[in-house]
């Protein structure tokens, strides 16, 4: 029997089998986490305990220092798709609707997805190899040690940092992308503003800026909490820094992904 | 009594790294952890400090704050040295609204002082040498009045002038405080400059308890095979894995 279980344990059948198995478990484990530790952000909040000058330290990080990265994210994004989009729909007889076209993508989906893309390269990433650093060097041991609630300290003010700058950012952001695409408009197919712009405000209503703006609520705050998240479960020296950050980038990106088709589904199917 | 230690057991993947171990700590005295790299000396720290759970066994500790200093200082690198040393008060829930920012300043400035430094509030953990990050931690550690001290191998990687300073204010922390301390250490300076009583581990084992006299006594196969720094002995640094 024993010889069997170790022939069964050597097979490419159970290897497969307990590496799926691993990976879901992991998976679940990770997933549980983050839950537990976006319940103690938000009693943290509830119950007043922000550190507002750490807020602010974050919030420049989160807003100022992201913006130039977003705005040509953004911005490059309009450009290619106008030059692909506008001189074909001009010579369609389609002119009245390359501004509506532009405006409604970029509100809707571009402005939000792309600077939530560059937000988690720029900020998450950074997010999470600071606190991955803080667990192996025992920094955080040591907030624990002095009888401090590391989530309180370190999550409150990223997490809510997020959710505050992730708005405005996305407006600016949205806006440079419609500017973009009106002069990529112009230049490659000789469209003018004012029929850009007076078609781009046909498509346009207050709920698709709402919708975008509760977007940018929730992407913010998820990748703050997922890379907080990732980073404050490190372990190892150099390279569990390396995995946490790995971690936390792969995980934001599939999360947002996932808020935008719940978002996409609930509002607009 | 301070810090009560019992039938202590903490296993890690199947394996014990802490076996049923019974110690006591008094108030005013230092207790040395020594043994191998890897027989479980920090493991117990990070249980009294509550780091960590026990699987079973008890901590029993008088009412009061533990500090701990910790191996590499640990010191909060985004912070400068006032505001790591004053972190608890400042983030505290009970300390938060105790003192003023002049207070604050004040005990700082104090407990700088008492670990021979002056003048570098403003400097960045970065800015110092590995001995001065050590005092700031050892600051850092006092500054809630604890009534316990717990240091992780406090002199490592220290010159031997540096880890005579480190030990002296060990002593000195000792005497201003009354706090019961626990260092542990492989380093044998600091373990005949500091220690009131030793316990040697192996294995997760007490193999010896007793004073520094008694362990450069050898009587002990353990203590003469550590003191010796020998390959010959009961002991085997061969790694079960």
């Amino acid at each position: 029997m024993g010889s069997l279980q170790k022939y069964y344990k050597q097979s490419a059948t159970y290897k497969i089998c307990s590496g799926i198995f691993n990976e879901f478990a992991t998976f679940l484990d990770t997933l549980g986490k983050i839950t537990e530790n976006g319940i103690e952000v938000i009693k943290c909040i509830l119950k007043g305990e922000i550190n507002f000058k750490e807020l602010s330290d974050q919030c420049y990080r989160f807003g100022i220092t992201s913006l130039p990265i977003t705005l040509s994210i953004v911005g490059m994004t309009s450009i290619i798709v106008a030059s692909q989009v506008a001189l074909e729909m001009v010579k369609q007889g389609g002119s009245n609707f390359v501004g509506l076209l532009m405006t409604v993508l970029i509100v809707r989906e571009v402005g939000v997805i792309m600077s939530g893309f560059a937000i988690i390269s720029m900020i998450g990433s950074s997010l999470a190899s600071e606190i991955a650093t803080m667990r192996v060097t025992e920094q955080i041991d040591a907030i624990e040690v002095l009888k401090i609630n590391p989530i309180r300290y370190l999550f409150v003010p990223r997490v809510l940092s997020g959710i505050i700058m992730m708005p405005p950012i996305v407006i600016i952001a949205s806006t440079v992308g419609v500017i973009a695409g009106a002069v990529t408009s112009n230049l490659t197919s000789g469209l003018s503003y004012r029929a850009f712009f007076d078609s781009a405000w046909l498509g346009i209503y207050m709920k698709d800026l709402g919708v975008c703006l509760l977007k940018a609520v929730f992407f913010g705050g998820t990748i703050a909490l997922i890379s907080c998240s990732s980073g404050y479960y490190a372990q190892g020296g150099a390279k569990g820094v390396g995995l946490a950050t790995n971690k936390a980038v792969v995980w934001s990106f599939v999360a947002i992904v996932i808020w935008d088709m719940i978002f996409a589904i609930a509002f607009f199917f | 009594m301070s810090i009560e230690v019992r039938n202590l057991i903490k296993t890690f993947d199947d394996k014990r790294i802490i076996d049923d171990i019974s110690f006591k700590v008094n108030n005013g005295e230092t207790l040395a952890i020594v043994g191998f790299s890897g027989s479980g000396k920090s493991t117990v720290l990070k249980l009294i400090c509550g780091l960590w759970t026990p699987d079973s066994g008890e901590i029993i500790t008088t009412p009061g704050d533990i500090a701990m200093v910790f191996q590499y200082s640990a010191l909060f690198d985004s912070l400068n040295v006032e505001d790591n040393i004053a972190f608890a008060l400042h983030e505290r829930k009970d300390l938060r609204k105790k003192y003023t920012e002049k207070e604050i300043r004040k005990i700082v400035k104090e407990k700088l002082e008492l670990v021979g430094l002056k003048g570098i509030e403003k400097k960045y953990p970065s800015e110092l040498s590995g001995g001065m990050q050590k005092r700031v931690s050892f600051a850092r550690a006092i500054v809630t009045e604890p009534n316990s001290i717990l240091y992780d191998e406090p002199t490592a990687g220290l010159d031997p002038i540096s880890s005579t300073l480190i030990e002296d204010y060990i002593v000195r922390l000792k005497e201003e405080t009354h706090a019961a301390s626990i260092v542990v250490t492989h380093q044998m300076s600091t373990i005949t400059r500091t220690a009131d009583r030793i316990i040697m581990l192996y294995q997760g084992k007490i193999v010896f308890e007793g004073t520094p006299e008694q362990m450069l006594r050898q009587d002990n196969e353990y203590t003469k095979q550590f003191v010796t720094a020998s390959l010959e002995g009961p002991m085997k640094i061969i790694s079960d894995n």
